[in-house]
């Protein structure tokens, strides 16, 4: 074997060094130090971070490792670095929640296991090869499920954690099914083998797997109707798992079923599963809206709306097409900045006061202006208004989207545009809340750690400033433009 | 890029909003809202005579001061600029009910907060004239649409979170419509094969389908025709202007609706005239409706406020039915009436505010006798009605006049029907006017408080005579604007789109 293999995974090898780290410290280091992980796994994170930026920057190739198993290309270290954008943001935002008194002896395992399940995705996202995809997504799913647990002296986050294991466990069985009718039509589990496989098929077979591997992903993406678990698991985790299960693991699962389904079922875009992701868009978006006007917890309502945004991001596969894709990796860079921007303000203010329902947040601009104004930004941005990044990145993805051309996927588009009004809605309800609406018991002022100011200050960055730089969407089109031939 | 002088028109709010996020006092607000539109007006009085110097030198390019500055390169996407006589006169327009609502709002709670909404929106109206890429002019649409919510949720009166979000999301609807119809312009417009999203490559190429060019028009002409309050999509428009803060009456009514007349021409007939000539009939029945439908409602409420906004949908209505006549002398009258209804309306939404702000009561029925109390503001009211009604000398007869003419240009039934029913709204107009003059101005006073009420103040006076010097230079040389604006009209350009 020729180990000079191992070279080609740079990312997934500088993550198994901060893992490695993070374990080493909080094994060997004694307890008084433990209250440094925190900052230290952020720091580590951030270097990362950089040095992806570095070997994207610096051009990486092509490359396809272990007998075609697993590949990477420029745009799958842009999309792991997307990812790694977020899961520092996440994880500076989520300091003071882990220095906590309740998070004392076990705030080395929230790291090793996060890291774990970005490990994972990684792979997921790099896979050519569904056994390596497997691993992947069971490393991803599995230790989440430990990780939405975490808060042990709540009912709600063992409850969560139970309902997220069993979906989690029932979605993989499903799109294992699904796998093995394809290996039973194709011969392989090769991405590329299949692909050619099934050239020109159209038997009910293909059909159902094709059915069963998106119910799979459905699960993972949380599309409707495979959404069930949303709600419960985002109300029931700790805030800080809730922000990394809504952006991190559901932009990962959107990059590695958009190569799924361009590059293993690509040849059967139209008459197979075209429709199929039609109906679940539609159902997607529609029902995820409805839901969330009704919520009365922030996290609820930020899953229903995260419900919503995943089948925008959608829009990005149905697309078929580079600019789909690039409007796809873009949208899941603003979501990860808006939506925890969202997530920032919640946590901040339930860790200062422990309140987390929509009343609570009537009135809040009166004493504490700047979280408010935050939270603001992030539902304009989440509601696509300009001159936010939300906007670009809804109307790239509608531009890419539009770009099939066809009259279905108009009405499609203006189902979806129908739907960012409905959206529109209750986002601006917590707008309302928080400038217009009067209470008696208000929040009091408070000043929120140090951690938590900057991460807001992090997202609020990249709010304002995503959209109106156009290197950053212009830099993603140019990348994505040599994959083109995966969607012929 | 800063040799253009149009980008002005945005750099000053931007510089403005900067301004007044620094500022620590009330008076520094002012002084940054005063300065900042003054710039504005200088700025542009100044393109308004380069323009003319330009087109008197012979200059017959169809728009001026054109820039273009790339954004998102690969998607074709530009921040293009340009004007030609419209966007000029809609651009001076702007600029004077800035001016006004600044002075109107001198009083108000929370300035900073305010300004910075009001300053915000103004840049969106501002960036949507002077714009002639579709990219960026939807942009600057909406960034002129949402500062709305909060200007009259937190500001305003009445039933101001309904109206707000109603106002708001029908909209933000209205401007889904258009998204999806501009996103279409780009795929059926290739010039040399190249998509593209600038208005006048895609008029001079003419390359949409005919097909395409029906769905097209309709998805843009509903997505503006909403803020132009068209019938159906009319209803957000009394409840957002009652519940508004003066200021933002002014400029949502003077301003904001005349982005939807302004969008409907310059977007949904000028790309798309082919589609225009043949489904004009539909929008015209229903701003026939809105003109005629409009002006009955206003006569039936007792709420200044309402009487006001359900006379804006019928003036707004006549907007868009004389351009929907396609003709030279009918679409020349509908940017008289935007100018005119702008100062106009500004100018009675003003005055509401200053009433309501001392009786603290719109109904005309608990109100009487204003003339003997407040002369000044009442004289005012009466030029306001005036110009409402079309007296000869001030702006609404001209455009009234012009757009009527326009409409009975064409011979066949249908248009005459529905220019002697729109013809009717003046009759009606004056009704609904004379009534509330007489019943508030005149008459017996019917609250004892009132009698101890003051007339205006400086800032007050300030804002209304801007806006009544407007109205009357409008009536008093209609001429100038007639020039100004004709060459968008000239012949040349009605054969590039297929018109006439």
């Amino acid at each position: 074997m020729d180990y000079s293999q191992f070279l080609a995974m740079k990312q997934e090898i500088g993550l198994l060094i901060v893992f490695l780290l993070v374990f080493l410290y909080d094994t060997f280091l004694p307890q008084r130090a433990g209250k440094g992980l925190p900052i230290v796994a952020s720091l580590l994170m951030l270097v990362l971070t950089v040095a992806g930026f570095f070997t994207c920057f610096l051009g990486s190739p092509d490359v396809t490792a272990f007998a075609g198993m697993y590949a990477t290309s420029p745009v799958m270290t842009a999309i792991k670095n997307i990812l790694n954008i977020g899961v520092v943001i996440v994880l500076i935002q989520s300091i003071k929640w882990a220095n906590g008194e309740l998070m004392i002896m076990r705030r080395g395992e929230f790291y090793e296991l996060l890291l774990v399940t970005l490990f994972g995705m990684y792979l997921m996202i790099s896979a050519r090869h569904f056994l390596l995809f497997i691993i992947g997504l069971e490393s991803a799913s599995l230790p989440l499920a430990a990780m939405v647990a975490f808060d042990k002296n709540r009912y709600e986050s063992h409850e969560a954690a139970v309902k997220y294991i069993l979906t989690a466990v029932f979605s993989s069985a499903v799109f294992m099914m699904g796998l093995s009718f394809v290996y039973a039509l194709s011969g392989s589990l090769y991405f590329n083998t299949i692909g050619y496989a099934i050239i020109g098929q159209h038997s009910t077979m293909l059909c159902i797997a094709i059915a069963f591997v998106i119910a799979g992903m459905g699960f993972k993406l949380s599309l409707v109707p495979f959404h069930l678990w949303t709600a419960d698991v985002y109300q029931g985790a700790p805030t800080s798992v809730t922000s990394y299960l809504s952006v991190i693991s559901k932009g990962a699962a959107a990059f590695a079923f958009l190569v799924i389904m361009a590059q293993v079922f690509g040849a059967v875009y139209e008459h197979i599963w075209s429709w199929m992701l039609y109906v679940l868009i539609i159902l997607t978006i529609t029902i995820g809206n409805l839901f969330a006007i009704r919520q009365k917890n922030m996290k609820r309502f930020l899953a229903f709306s995260s419900i919503s945004q995943a089948g925008y991001i959608m829009l990005g596969v149905i697309a078929d097409n580079t600019m789909g894709t690039a409007a796809m990796m873009y949208y899941i860079l603003v979501y990860i900045c808006s939506n925890l921007a969202a997530f920032g303000v919640i946590g901040a203010i339930e860790n200062a006061t422990g309140r987390v329902s929509m009343e609570d947040y009537n009135g809040l601009y009166k004493t504490n202006p700047r979280l408010s104004v935050v939270m603001m930004l992030a539902m304009f941005s989440l509601a696509g208004i300009p001159p936010f990044a939300g906007f670009f990145s809804k109307f790239f993805i509608f531009t890419g989207a539009l770009a099939v051309g066809t009259v279905a996927i108009y009405f499609l588009v203006g189902i979806a545009l129908i739907n960012t009004i409905v959206s529109l809605y209750y986002y601006l309800l917590v707008v309302k809340a928080m400038f217009i609406s009067n209470e008696e018991c208000v929040i009091p002022t408070f000043r929120s750690a140090c951690s938590e100011r900057l991460g807001l200050w992090i997202t609020v960055a990249g709010i304002v400033f995503l959209g109106l730089v156009s290197p950053i969407y212009n830099w993603l089109l140019e990348i994505t433009a040599p994959i083109a031939s995966l969607f012929v | 890029m800063f040799e253009n002088l149009l980008i002005y028109f945005v750099v000053i709010p931007v510089v403005m909003l900067a301004g007044l996020a620094l500022c620590q006092n009330v008076k520094q607000i002012r002084a940054v809202a005063v300065i900042g539109s003054c710039c504005l007006i200088g700025l542009s009085t100044w393109v308004l005579c380069e323009y003319l110097a330009m087109r008197a030198a012979g200059e017959d390019a169809p728009m001026l001061f054109c820039g273009s500055w790339e954004w998102f390169a690969p998607l074709n996407i530009n921040l293009a600029v340009g004007v030609d006589g419209i966007s000029i006169a809609m651009l001076m327009l702007s600029s004077i009910i800035v001016f006004a609502g600044s002075f109107a709002s001198w009083k108000i709670d929370m300035p900073k907060e305010f300004f910075l909404w009001l300053i915000l929106l103004s840049t969106g109206v501002f960036g949507f004239f002077i714009s002639i890429d579709l990219f960026t002019m939807f942009m600057f649409y909406e960034v002129a649409l949402i500062p709305m919510y909060l200007l009259i949720g937190v500001w305003g009166s009445g039933r101001k979170e309904y109206s707000a979000m109603k106002l708001t999301l029908m909209l933000m609807g209205g401007s889904a419509f258009l998204m999806l119809g501009l996103i279409g312009i780009y795929y059926h417009s290739s010039v040399d094969g190249v998509h593209t999203w600038n208005l006048l490559q895609i008029a001079q190429a003419d390359a949409i389908d005919h097909d395409w060019q029906r769905f097209l028009f309709i998805v843009t002409f509903v997505g503006f025709g909403v803020l132009g309050a068209m019938f159906p999509f009319h209803t957000w428009s009394p409840d957002g202007h009652a519940s508004a803060p003066t200021a933002v009456s002014m400029l949502h009514a003077g301003v904001l609706m005349k982005l939807g007349g302004y969008g409907c021409f310059r977007v949904a007939i000028y790309l798309m005239p082919y589609a225009a000539n043949e489904l004009a009939w539909i929008f015209l029945i229903l701003t026939g409706i809105s003109v005629v439908y409009g002006a009955f409602s206003a006569c039936v409420q007792t709420d200044l406020k309402y009487i006001n906004a359900y006379s804006s949908v019928s003036h707004c209505g006549l907007v868009l039915f004389a351009i929907l006549m396609l003709n030279t002398t009918a679409m020349t009258g509908a940017i008289m009436q935007m100018l005119s209804h702008g100062l106009m309306t500004a100018l009675f939404f003003a005055l509401i505010g200053m009433i309501y702000g001392r009786t603290h009561t719109r109904d005309i029925r608990e109100m009487g006798g204003l003339m003997q109390i407040m002369p000044y503001l009442s004289v005012c009211y009466v030029i306001a009605g005036m110009a409402s009604l079309g007296l000869p000398g001030l702006s609404g007869f001209v455009s009234e006049m012009t757009i009527f003419v326009g409409s009975w240009e064409h011979a066949d039934a249908f248009h005459r029907v529905f220019t002697i029913a729109a013809c009717c709204s003046i009759v009606i107009t004056a009704v609904y006017i004379l009534r509330v003059v007489g019943k508030l101005l005149f008459g017996p006073v019917q609250d004892d408080h009132h009698r101890k009420l003051t007339d205006a103040v400086w800032w007050e006076r300030l804002s209304t005579v801007t806006l009544i010097l407007g109205v009357a230079l409008i009536g008093c040389f209609p001429n100038f604007f007639v020039n100004l604006i004709k060459f968008t009209f000239s012949p040349a350009i009605f054969a590039v789109l297929g018109l006439n």
